[in-house]
């Protein structure tokens, strides 16, 4: 069976006035039906232009350079915009992390949950459409959804209008989510709250969902892969629990150190020391090499390969090289 | 919201009441009266006059009887044309004012806005060059040059419109173009501005994120919320406008109000001064109480009468 999603070495860029910033850097995954891939990694390792480049919204002075993404066999970044319009909201639909500032402040929730089905789904009457998004808005837990139509986005909490964004992005029952950091903006509870029911939904109607996050913690309760962004790069993938308790990138290593636990003391937590590297300077050897204390001569001149285990567990880091003996 | 808007309006005659006792205490400081004239008039006609327009008595007394008159919405005589009241003129002579200030109005938001969203949308376009260019010249030139421009090029020149006077439609192009010049441009640039804001927000990312079109996502996401710093600044910009037009209708020659209070500073008619200060106010208090209410009608966010939310 063709897999649901393939992004093969995608290449996107911004063209800035002081040069091209590689935001995306050969990016490449798989996801199934149904699957969750959690993408994590630091501010500003690509995660959310990765993911605006599968929808074909790449902001102003940002392009996708080359590479493909093959959606139920066809290349998204080969489409026109008004074949792409078709996808978005229908087949890919997309949650994001602030719901404060993501629902237009002049409609009401009605209105903007309706536009949805009127674009995707003409052939529903108004009646139909109604039922519809009543139906969505007890999915995700909402009180009195009559209510909440007629109602403004001003009027409703942070965790409710991320229900309603959620609600909003599965009206056409999409093949693919794709939900940007949806509960970094959001109180602890409510956070997990959403989580368990983006969870539930995914049971229900079989979405597959791509979860961004720089949260490991989130990750751990919904996704099956977890793919760790670094400078633009995917430098390690495995399955969740593989990543947990084998984690083989030094990178993912400093992540797991930085999660805070409940059996630590509280000066335990180990920041990664440094920043992420400039993605405006030509990089040629590994993204990590000045931050990373298991560098080694030739981390400073040569970009690693990627290494693929039996399981599938993937890893950028010359440590994985046949030829790599660790000194002692 | 209906309790919010008689309570404004309770408030704006307590402050076209203060406003008036200062014009009222302000004219009466200025030294010399409204019947110096170059050659001195016999005593016994001053007194006379005097004596029918009520100066004779206490400045106290006069204020109230003034009040009493403004409160009942009687401006009283004019001091310099015999047998006319304030009243008259402004029945007379605001029609006009309003008219040209109207369409100098509808001419600015009915170009300005389209103008101001082109320019966003065509960003460092030539499109949006241009209209940079146009509008920073228009914003810097005082009407009163625009208006000499204009009659020089299109009435001079070119002789295609008449140079003065009012009436025909012909006759109203020019004063309407010189009058709408600022607010076209000022309009212009905030639309644009505002729209670039807009543009860039996470809720226009969301529409497009769920199939909505490029146009409907600019006309009907983007529009209605870019439009509505714009909306608060059109009502003391046509009471702006209506006031400012007095340099226009002078060079036009337009018999308007502006024109009539110009001409009664010049001839020390306390009456007619004050009474056209109270008018101007009184217009721009409730132009700014119309677009209160556009406002709340058009921002679901805004409620009268309560803070705004978040
Ligand atoms: N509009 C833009 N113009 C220029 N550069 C951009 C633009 N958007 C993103 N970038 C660059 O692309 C890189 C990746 O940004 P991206 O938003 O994907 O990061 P992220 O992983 O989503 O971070 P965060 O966790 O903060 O959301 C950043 O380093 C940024 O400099
Ligand atoms: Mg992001």
């Amino acid at each position: 069976m063709s897999k649901l999603l393939t992004v093969n070495e995608l290449c996107t860029s911004f063209f800035t006035k002081f040069g091209e910033v590689k935001a995306v850097d050969h990016v490449s995954f798989e996801l199934d039906k149904g699957e969750v891939l959690a993408i994590v990694g630091e501010s500003g390792s690509g995660k959310s232009v990765t993911s605006m480049s599968i929808m074909g919204l790449v902001a102003k002075g940002g392009k996708i350079i080359s590479g493909e993404i093959i959606f139920e066999d066809e290349d998204l970044a080969k489409k026109s915009e008004k074949e792409l319009s078709k996808i978005r909201g229908k087949e890919i639909a997309m949650i994001f992390q602030d719901p404060m500032t993501c629902l237009n402040p002049v409609f009401t929730i009605g209105n903007q949950m309706e536009e949805v089905l009127k674009i995707h789904q003409k052939q529903l009457s108004k009646k139909e459409r109604h039922a519809k998004m009543v139906e969505m808005l007890e999915k995700v837990g909402l009180a009195n959804p009559l209510e909440r139509l007629k109602q403004y986005p001003h009027e409703l909490s942070g965790g409710m209008r991320q229900r309603i964004m959620i609600a909003m992005s599965l009206l056409c029952n999409p093949k693919l989510l794709i939900a940007d950091e949806p509960t970094t903006a959001l109180d602890v509870t409510i956070q997990a709250q959403i989580v368990d029911l983006m969870r539930d939904l995914k049971d229900e109607f079989n979405t597959a969902i791509i979860l961004i996050t720089h949260d490991l913690g989130v990750v751990a309760g919904i996704a099956d892969k977890v793919a760790v962004m670094y400078a633009g790069e995917i430098v390690e993938e495995a399955k969740v629990d593989d990543l947990y308790y084998h984690p083989l990138h030094p990178y993912t290593w400093g992540l797991l150190k930085a999660l805070p636990r409940l059996d630590m003391k509280e000066n335990e937590l180990r920041p990664i020391p440094g920043s992420t590297p400039d993605l405006l300077l030509e990089r040629k050897g590994c993204p990590f090499f000045d931050r990373c204390e298991y560098a080694m001569e030739c981390c400073k001149e040569h970009r690693p390969d990627k290494f693929v285990k039996e399981n599938g567990h993937s890893v950028k880091c010359w440590r994985y090289h046949e030829d790599f003996k660790e000194v002692e | 919201m209906f309790k919010y808007i008689l309570k404004r309006i309770a408030l704006s005659i307590v402050i076209v009441f203060v406003i008036a006792t200062i014009t009222f205490f302000l004219c009466h400081a200025i030294p010399g009266g409204p019947f110096d004239r170059e050659k001195p008039l016999n005593p016994t006609i001053l007194e006379n006059l005097n004596k029918k327009y009520n100066l004779d008595k206490p400045l106290g007394e006069q204020y109230i009887d003034y009040m009493v008159d403004v409160a009942k919405l009687d401006l009283g005589p004019s001091y310099y044309y015999t047998n006319q009241t304030v009243n008259d003129f402004i029945e007379r002579c605001f029609p006009v004012s309003f008219l040209l200030g109207v369409c100098a109005m509808l001419v600015a938001v009915v170009l300005g806005i389209p103008a101001g969203i082109i320019s966003a949308l065509k960003q460092n376009g030539w499109q949006d060059n241009i209209l940079k260019i146009l509008t920073t010249i228009l914003v810097s030139l005082p009407n009163f040059v625009i208006a000499s421009g204009l009659m020089y090029i299109l009435g001079y020149k070119l002789e295609l419109l008449p140079v003065a006077l009012w009436g025909t439609p012909q006759q109203m192009i020019m004063p309407v173009l010189a009058l709408s010049a600022y607010p076209l441009s000022y309009i212009t640039k905030m639309m644009k501005s505002s729209m670039l804001e807009v543009m860039s927000s996470d809720y226009i990312r969301t529409a497009r994120s769920k199939g909505v079109s490029k146009f409907m996502v600019t006309y009907k996401h983007a529009l209605k919320n870019a439009i509505l710093p714009v909306i608060t600044v059109m009502g003391p910009m046509f009471a702006g406008i209506i006031t400012g037009s007095l340099v226009v209708e002078k060079i036009f020659a337009i018999p308007g109000l502006g024109q009539q209070f110009t001409e009664a500073i010049f001839n020390r008619d306390y009456t007619m001064i004050m009474g056209l200060t109270i008018f101007y106010s009184i217009l721009l208090i409730s132009s700014i109480l119309i677009v209160d209410i556009v406002y709340a009608i058009v921002d679901p966010r805004i409620k009268l009468g309560k803070e705004k939310v978040e």
